[in-house]
């Protein structure tokens, strides 16, 4: 399996026995042994997106979940995230949704922007 | 005509890290021109997470990744004019520039350093006939548009080339609630990074269709649907494979093209293969005192090679100020069997500190190869990989010591079982 924990890609080696993973190959870092281990018991994802803003120098702020959140629940946090607004000034960190979905992870603002005049 | 010392043309991340490099290293007079409305470059429209890894041990989304260099080049007093389109470089570095304030002006560089980044090949340049309908968008324009404006393109949606900007903008046009139906790819494997191949594809069940290309884009007024078609090894359309989608939207992902007409006009040397300068281990180009780094140089993968490649860029920028880069010698690096390219083209060894970070890209994909570097014609060191791939750009280290006592060539092949 490939490792998507950063685009380095490691193409990893899982050694399975009785349905649990027993060894892990290929990696590069500790993540990848994590990572191979989770995606085969609990799937997760970082989820990015954007929040309509208004008075920022674009329509969208970038936002990001401050963790893994898991796979099946993806599309009921864009709902959240499709339905949030924001007003400029946003510093980057700022929560935009707290404990979202009650998964207990939180949307941040993946950058900052400034209020604007126009 | 005003004086400066270095100019940097773009402020993106190539741009930001040589401009901070440069200032770091003791130069006062650094100058960033941006034409767009804010500093970031690329970075701002790509929201997806897995930036800066290698440079800052975390995995930000692009616009944080920008963020980060951004205000370290605030901290340390970088000059940036945004809004200012450069016009012109001539051979004696003097620079050309219009922006809304200043109108028209002229200055006078010690140095350039060229960070203009690259574009996306468009419709045109891979010859798919028919009509010219609305719904036909290059990904990162898409992306843009998404991202950054709040509007998004189509409702059902095609993509051909699976570039990585192809395979993001199917994951996010997906979560945005638009129906991504398959992603076309001529070639018989994936030319994006496998860790998207997996989360932006696999992840939502959108088919990729290898050795595929796009035959037919229909509708007058506004796309229709698109036909693809198998291609065989010599990438001809097979007659009779042809599958029809029903979509209002086409997104093209077939490659980036490094952003050189200015260095074109200053005629410094080209480099056919990856349409950017052919550079020495300084990154100094043809001219001595320009320099070139980044996607304009040749077109990478990862946002921190970039960042690497800036900072290599206008650190040598500030020794040629200094005066301590020999522009002229050395002996040229080559791309044999399997290799497509080799960056950087020149070596002197007398500029190199302590060691040279060769980036290359392999023309095939193999499982359990083996590089081959040559000193002179003769085999020096052979280096087992494996996994390769077109899409992952290769790195290679070698210290000054290796690199002492070569004349003519230093080469890099590819041997596949």
């Amino acid at each position: 399996m490939v490792c998507i924990n950063c685009p380095m890609s490691c193409h990893l080696k899982v050694t399975l026995e009785d349905g649990q993973v027993k060894a892990v190959s290929g990696n590069t870092c500790p993540r990848g042994e994590t990572y191979a281990i989770k995606e085969l018991t609990n799937p997760t994802r970082m989820l990015t997106s954007t929040v309509n803003i208004k008075g920022a120098i674009h329509n969208g702020l970038p936002v990001i979940t401050s963790g893994d959140i898991p796979k099946d629940k993806i599309f009921d946090v864009m709902k959240e995230i499709t339905a949030a607004e924001v007003c400029a000034p946003v510093k980057i960190n700022d929560v935009i949704i707290k404990d979202v979905c009650g998964l207990g992870v939180d949307i941040i603002a993946s950058r900052s922007m400034e209020k604007v005049n126009d | 005509m005003r004086e400066v010392d270095v100019v940097v043309i773009g402020g993106g991340s190539a741009g930001l890290a040589a401009a901070c490099k440069c200032k770091e290293e003791g130069i006062e007079n650094v100058v960033v021109l941006e034409r767009d409305k804010e500093l970031g470059g690329i970075l701002n429209q790509c929201i997806h997470n897995g930036f800066g890894l290698h440079t800052f041990n975390e995995e930000l989304s692009g616009p944080a990744y920008a963020e980060r260099f951004i205000d370290k080049a605030k901290a340390l007093n970088v000059e940036c004019k945004l809004n200012t389109m450069v016009t012109h470089i001539s051979k004696d570095k003097v620079v050309e520039y219009v922006n809304p304030e200043e109108g028209y002006v002229r200055v006078q560089a010690k140095a350039i350093v060229l960070a203009m980044g690259c574009r996306e090949r468009t419709r045109g340049a891979i010859s798919i006939p028919g009509y010219r309908p609305v719904g036909v968008y290059n990904a990162g324009t898409a992306q843009r548009y998404l991202n950054m404006d709040g509007y998004l393109v189509g409702k059902r949606v095609f993509i051909l080339g699976s570039g990585d900007i192809g395979l993001i903008m199917a994951r996010r046009m997906t979560l945005e609630g638009a129906k991504v139906l398959g992603v076309a790819e001529i070639m018989p494997y994936s030319n994006g990074l496998a860790r998207n191949m997996k989360q932006c594809l696999e992840d939502f069940d959108i088919p990729l269709y290898l050795s595929h290309t796009i035959t037919n884009i229909e509708g007058k007024e506004r796309v229709s649907g698109v036909t693809i078609s198998e291609v065989d090894s010599n990438r001809n359309v097979v007659p009779g494979t042809e599958k029809h989608f029903d979509v209002d939207t086409l997104l093209l992902s077939v490659g980036l093209i490094p952003e050189n007409s200015l260095t074109e006009e200053a005629e410094i040397e080209m480099n056919p293969v990856t349409k950017g300068a052919m550079v020495n281990e300084s990154y100094e180009t043809s001219i001595p005192g320009i320099f070139a780094c980044g996607n304009v140089l040749h077109v990478h993968d990862l946002v921190d090679f970039v960042s690497a490649e800036g900072a290599k860029a206008g650190e040598s920028a500030a020794r040629y100020i200094r005066e301590e880069l020999k522009s002229a010698g050395g002996f040229n690096c080559k791309a044999k069997q399997n290799v497509s390219y080799v960056m950087p083209t020149r070596i002197n060894v007398e500029n190199v500190k302590d060691k040279v970070e060769f980036l290359f890209r392999v023309r095939v994909q193999a499982r359990n190869a083996t590089l081959n570097l040559y000193k002179d014609g003769e085999l020096f060191r052979s280096i087992p990989k494996r996994h390769v791939a077109p899409a992952e750009m290769e790195k290679l280290i070698m210290k000054k010591s290796d690199l002492e006592g070569i004349k003519e060539s230093f080469e890099i092949e590819l041997v596949v079982d």
